[in-house]
């Protein structure tokens, strides 16, 4: 057999096993989006109850005023990133961080006026290289993440902003919309300026007083809005990454085929050379 | 004897929705019980057990913080963490109580560190006080 053909045979082989492996990878991240997409809904009554319950006292207690609810002057802004620890998931992780960075780059002269909050390490990476100020990091979460599991980062980005030490807190993540489609996105967090609005008053009664429980949950509330997002940005990873290897077993198909093709030709090739050769051979006799 | 929904959420799942004949709770100004037809009202939870009564037989609840909101045709318990009896890990629980008392004892005087210490302690003390309900 010539020797381009062994090659080409190799070659296939290799593909192969490529493909082998995105396509295990394809089915994995499906099987997790679905676990992903279930535990964001198991979280929504959780979030949705509080919100309901902060609104109601914001809208229906007049002069009501928490820190929390109020803009005050901007000296300093916190970023809170959600990446993924792994790639092999398409664009998304740099997405979220392109986006991140012409964010910092409108609004912000100099490194000293944000600090950031990185949960992932593809993030923190990102962050490190360019000698930009992390305050804390989260790495290594698994692919379900319990509540228990980004407590510490979301209580510390609040408590930051409770304690003065940053004025605003802006959370960016990668939106599901569907496997297909997500969106990075940056939205601010703290203040929550508009809480009030739309809420209904409810008549509860408040113990020890509405400003009293609005203290205690509001601080909760934004922890969970953080635990939302990073469902949302869980479910967005897992969702890029399982398009990202359809597209890989995808091409790894038509390039073997290809190659088969040429194999075959290569193959015929060969076989009517080495025929003509005898023919002559037999003819030269 | 006449009932009330209670359901308990965290952020992870719903743990609990049941009719119930009372329930008591530890708000922040002290024990309160619940039976039905009580008036609207939302108070904060200290880290305590939560003692479910349907019928004769009551179930503690290991209830880490949050809040209950009672509404007229159900009542809500919302916290980080909330636990059955079976389903807390004692062992654990254990671990985690004598690793709050020792950083208790170290006597540093941070006191973020301090304050997580005691939350950590009053946390494994509640799950303690629950699953011992079953397990002694």
């Amino acid at each position: 057999m010539a020797r381009g053909l062994r090659d080409i045979k190799r070659q296939i082989k290799s593909i192969q096993n490529t493909k082998q492996i995105t396509k295990a990878m394809e089915m994995v991240a499906a099987a997790k989006l679905r676990r992903a997409q279930e535990k964001a809904t198991s979280a929504l009554p959780y979030s949705e109850k509080l919100k309901e319950v902060v609104g109601s006292i914001a809208a229906g207690t007049q002069g009501i005023s928490h820190p929390m609810l109020e803009k005050r002057e901007v000296k300093k802004t916190g970023y809170l990133v959600i990446t993924s620890d792994r790639g092999l998931a398409g664009a998304s992780n740099s997405n979220i961080l392109r986006r991140v960075s012409t964010f910092l780059a409108e609004r912000h002269q100099s490194k000293d006026e944000y600090s950031l909050f990185v949960i992932g390490r593809k993030g923190r990476d990102y962050f490190r290289r360019r000698e930009l100020p992390i305050v804390e990091e989260l790495t290594d979460l698994s692919d379900s993440p319990t509540y228990g599991d980004i407590k510490s980062i979301a209580n510390a980005a609040v408590r930051q902003y409770e304690l003065g030490q940053i004025d605003e807190l802006y959370i960016c993540y990668n939106l599901f919309l569907n496997a297909l489609t997500q969106t990075p996105e940056v939205d601010q967090l703290l203040p929550m300026e508009n809480i009030g609005e739309g809420a209904s008053v409810s008549g509860h009664e408040y113990e020890p007083s509405p400003e009293a429980v609005l203290e205690a949950l509001l601080p909760k509330y934004a922890e969970t809005l953080i635990f939302s997002a990073m469902l949302n940005a869980k479910a967005s990873e897992l969702g890029a990454k399982m398009t990202a290897m359809g597209a890989a077993t995808k091409n790894a198909s038509k390039l073997i085929g290809e190659l088969k093709l040429t194999y075959n030709r290569a193959r015929q090739a060969a076989i009517t050379q080495e025929i003509s050769e005898i023919v002559a051979g037999a003819d030269a006799q | 004897m006449s009932t009330f929904l209670l359901e308990i959420v965290t952020p992870d799942r719903l743990v609990y929705s049941e009719q119930v004949n009372s329930i008591t709770v530890r708000g922040i100004e002290g024990e309160l019980g619940i039976l039905p037809g009580h008036i609207p009202f939302v108070t904060p939870l200290q880290v305590a057990p939560v003692n479910v009564k349907i019928g004769s037989q009551v179930t503690p609840f290991a209830v880490q913080g949050g809040f209950v909101e009672v509404r007229k045709d159900k009542v809500v318990i919302l916290a980080e963490s909330a636990e059955r009896p079976e389903e807390i890990d004692f062992e654990r629980a254990e671990a985690a109580k004598e690793r709050a008392e020792t950083r208790l004892n170290a006597g540093r005087q941070d006191e973020v560190d301090h304050r997580r210490a005691e939350l950590s302690l009053q946390r494994a003390m509640n799950r303690i006080k629950v699953s011992g309900g079953i397990k002694h």
